[in-house]
């Protein structure tokens, strides 16, 4: 994207007046996107965006410019504009000699989305639509949305590092909507991985459809969710949401350095019950939030956050783990050139059990079953954490029964940890997410087994 | 930054639009960004980022077919290839006969003071001082706040034009700044959060105090918070609370969901279908309005439009497509998210007709009840189309008419439907928000709290 000897004449212009650390990142991603609503392609979109983002860091100070002029110019100009912001003391640095460091990627791509004829993206989105809609004379409506992208990164610092990753990710997701005498009721899912358009042989989209359009159909049928605490089970590859919002986003650097987090200061406590054993992996092949390297620079990592329940460590990226003198532990990310990184998630999962699933349910006397989990949100202070139903059922005396309309459940991240009292030997990856920190946007990923928690708030209309 | 200037919109809009085929409509939104961001922590500047953003979008519509693309970029030859590809992604969009771009409608643009050329004159040393002096009033008013977990500064030039063979050609450009705080407070061992903020279009407008004071107010009120139990009750929702529940009820009402059968209030035109005391209004031409604007996302003149009068659903809101789908006309609620999206369809500054008593007054007419001071997961348990409504809240229980015990992890629940037949008082308290709708305080009659 930017010949070495450039990079290095940026980087020397970003410490001219002083500065630790200087950094360019840049980008250029092409994603297209189709969108079928109301049973018409309503059209095709394509994008660009090009562009480098460049810090200085002189002591706490970061300063950021970033500029879509890849001359050496325009790099140049933006590499002063950032060291002028960070420029708080300290003296001149000299740039070392980059040396490029090979991370690889641990998807294998095999057909590139800019290979594909548009026409074949949106046949998929036909194909979806006319399933969907014939699944069930109840479906009223359908919407559906491929998408692709293609990001190439580069980053280089005065610390001498050089790295490059080229990352493609294919999406595909559908709503169905399913309309009868109770109103209207929604069915949704997704599918993402960090691979070519080979996606689509591997999972026929028809599949999606006919899973969106049985959840919205089952729907019409729900009664209230019931409100208060009970028991919840939440299903294999459903609940990884939870365990993202619940502890995850309070085991980043930041937050601890801040002091907001319910886990400062707990290395190597019992946070969780012995069940518990939560991973960070960029590493996982082909899932949403793998990647080669991080937007920093490091290469994916497989962190244990939390080892039978006790607190292992924290997640790090070049600003916190340089203050605490940590390694990176490969979670500095951000949204696009325009972003400063911060530590965020990659793909988040608990670590399979031994229990039958089936047992788990079947010993559960009263209390709820969630088999789709939506968005959700923590207060990393508080500990408290929201997160919506899409797809739920009402378990009685250890078995499924009615399903129930959607809700949210509530809990505190610590406490529900603790309170995990059977965990499956099921475990699957859940759909694609955005995780949301600091208005910045990143793909991830997460995974749960079947596991059920002996009291949660569920948040229903039922009286 | 390198780049055109101010006034260089138009041309790059009119040389892209001047490209047009014959038989073939074009429309270009070109769009410039100005930022500048300072966040200070610990007495110190935690980072300070500076930048600017460009681009250009263009929307090609062929017979009844309309394609899209954009790119982050004034070069020539990008555009060039920009306006190829969005014609080749219109190849492939199905047939639709309402399909086309907005057309002028002689409705004149109002003239709105949008843009303070002051806020471009202020130096960075003064963005700067305003975080700091910020992040250090917070820490030191109330000996239970424990730190301050971000304290910033910002500000925000924007320019775009938007223009079309079809007549359309405007411009606007705003500015918008301010300052905003998160702080902790900690007391018997527990921590609480609380956010704080105050926007303007110049530096003049923004009081910090109010920042330092909401944020410290929010954080403070809800030590020794406990959950209460599972009932049916009256709740007011503080202001905040309310803009976004406002937001949520505007998007079931624009005409993209109710032609495409996703509205719960699709067939209800003309009914009633909201308590008598609820008059609202989306009017983007209230200066007062954070999001105010002269035009909407396709070029057209900004109007008012009430929505629901004294409880009757009066109007949907249109942009060119659902306008002619619907039979109807534009209501000027094109909305855009800058030059990477094509034009959708909502509301654009909601406005509840405030009633006659304050805050106090409400709490004292309620008796007993809970007032929501803030909601999470608004954005995953709230379903717009079937109009189910749940959000973890927190807040303070109302006793004998006035604020009581801190409350929180509980969730309230309801539908969209049943909420707005349920509103028994909107208060006189309207706040302008830094969103597409206002608050004010908002009270609610028979309402789900689930917590033990």
């Amino acid at each position: 994207m930017i010949e070495e000897a450039v990079l290095s004449r940026v980087l020397s212009s970003a410490l001219a007046g002083g500065g630790e650390l200087a950094e360019v990142f840049a980008e250029d991603k092409r994603a297209t996107s189709a969108v079928l609503d109301d049973g018409r392609i309503e059209q095709l979109s394509s994008g660009r965006d090009r562009g480098a983002g460049i810090r200085v860091i002189s002591g706490d100070t970061t300063g950021f410019a970033h500029t879509s002029d890849l001359s050496e110019a325009g790099l140049r100009a933006a590499a002063e504009a950032a060291g002028a912001a960070a420029r708080r003391g300290g003296g001149g640095s000299n740039v070392v000699a980059l040396t490029r460091t090979e991370a690889r990627h641990p998807s294998t791509v095999e057909v590139l989305p800019e290979d594909v004829a548009k026409a074949d993206k949106v046949d998929l989105l036909r194909r979806a639509d006319e399933t969907a809609r014939a699944a069930d004379g109840a479906i009223s409506q359908v919407s559906a949305r491929y998408g692709d992208s293609r990001r190439r990164i580069l980053v280089a610092n005065s610390e001498g590092l050089l790295a490059e990753d080229d990352q493609v990710r294919s999406l595909f997701s559908i709503g169905a909507v399913a309309t009868g005498d109770s109103g209207q009721q929604t069915g949704r899912q997704s599918l993402g991985h960090t691979v070519g358009f080979e996606l689509f042989d591997r999972v026929a989209v028809e599949d999606l459809a006919r899973a969106a359009a049985d959840r919205a159909v089952t729907k019409l049928v729900a009664r209230p969710a019931p409100s208060g605490e009970m028991p919840v089970v939440i299903g294999a590859g459903a609940g990884g949401v939870l365990f993202h919002e619940a502890c995850g986003h309070g085991l980043e650097a930041d937050h601890i350095a801040k002091g907001a987090s319910v886990y400062k200061g707990r290395l190597g406590q019992q946070v969780a019950s012995p069940l518990v054993t939560l991973i960070d992996d960029g590493t996982v092949a082909d899932e949403w939030g793998c990647f080669g390297i991080d937007d920093e620079g490091s290469p994916a990592q497989r962190n244990v956050l939390i080892e039978d329940g006790v607190l292992t460590d924290y997640m790090w990226d070049l600003t916190r783990g340089r203050k605490d003198g940590r390694p990176r532990s490969g979670n500095g990310r951000r949204q696009s050139y325009q972003h400063l990184p911060m530590v965020r998630m990659t793909n988040t999962y608990l670590a399979n059990g031994s229990d039958d699933p089936a047992d788990i349910i079947a010993g559960t006397d009263h209390g709820i079953y969630v088999a789709q989990l939506g968005g959700g949100s923590v207060n990393t202070a508080t500990g408290d954490f929201v997160f919506g139903m899409w797809e739920a059922y009402l378990i009685e005396d250890g078995r499924l029964t009615e399903p129930l309309r959607e809700g949210n459940l509530i809990g505190n991240g610590p406490k529900v940890l603790a309170d995990i009292e059977a965990l499956g030997n099921d475990f699957a990856m859940g759909p694609p997410g955005t995780c949301g920190k600091d208005g910045q946007g990143v793909p991830v990923g997460d995974g749960v087994p079947t596991l059920r928690v002996r009291s949660m708030t569920v948040g229903g209309t039922a009286a | 930054m390198s780049g055109p200037r101010a006034g260089d919109l138009t041309d790059i809009a009119d040389r892209v639009v001047g490209l047009a085929g014959d038989g073939e409509e074009v429309e270009v939104v070109v769009g410039r960004s100005r930022h500048t961001e300072v966040r200070a922590y610990d007495g110190d500047v935690e980072s300070l980022s500076s930048a600017e953003t460009m681009g250009v979008g263009i929307r090609v519509v062929q017979g009844d077919r309309q394609g899209f693309a954009y790119a982050a970029t004034f070069d020539g030859e990008v555009l060039a290839e920009t306006l190829a590809e969005a014609r080749d992604n219109a190849g492939f969009a199905s047939p639709d006969p309402h399909i086309g771009l907005a057309e002028p409608d002689g409705v004149a643009v109002p003239d709105l003071d949008l843009f303070r050329p002051s806020l471009l004159e202020v130096p960075t040393e003064e963005k700067v001082a305003r975080a700091l002096e910020l992040e250090a009033a917070t820490r030191s008013v109330d000996d239970r706040i424990t730190g301050v977990d971000s304290a910033e500064f910002v500000d925000a030039m924007g320019e775009s034009c938007v223009a079309s063979t079809t007549g359309i050609r405007s411009e606007s450009a705003s500015t918008a700044c301010y300052l905003a705080v998160s702080c902790l407070a900690e007391a018997d061992e527990q921590t609480q959060t609380g956010f704080g903020f105050s926007v303007g279009r110049e530096l003049d407008d923004l009081v910090a105090d109010d920042a330092r004071d909401d944020a410290v107010r929010r954080a403070t009120r809800l030590l020794g918070a406990t959950k209460p139990s599972s009932t049916r009750t009256t709740i007011v929702l503080d202001p905040y609370v309310t803009a976004m529940v406002i937001g949520i009820i505007g998007s079931t009402l624009s005409g993209e969901s109710v032609l495409k059968g996703r509205s719960p209030f699709a067939d209800r035109l003309g009914e009633e279908i909201a308590a008598p005391v609820v008059t609202l209004v989306d009017d983007p031409t209230n200066p007062l309005a954070y999001t105010a604007r002269a035009t909407d996302g396709e070029g057209l003149a900004s109007r008012r439009n009430a929505l629901i009068t004294d409880g009757v659903l009066g109007t949907f809101v249109h942009n060119a497509y659902t306008g002619r789908w619907a039979g109807a006309a534009s209501t000027g609620n094109a909305v855009r998210g800058g030059f990477k999206s094509t034009p959708g369809v909502g509301c654009r500054a909601l406005a509840l007709a405030p009633g006659q008593l304050d805050q106090p007054a409400l709490l004292r007419d309620v008796g007993e009840g809970v007032l929501i001071t803030s909601v999470i997961g608004m954005h995953s348990g709230v379903n717009a189309v079937s109009g189910d409504f749940s959000t973890g809240a927190e807040g303070l229980r109302i006793t004998d008419g006035e604020q009581g015990a801190p409350l929180r992890e509980f969730t309230i629940a309801s539908t969209l439907q049943r909420m707005l037949r349920d509103v028994a008082a909107v208060g006189a308290d309207v706040e302008w928000l830094p969103m597409s709708a206002a608050g004010v305080s908002l009270v609610i009659r028979d309402v789900t709290i689930s917590g033990t």
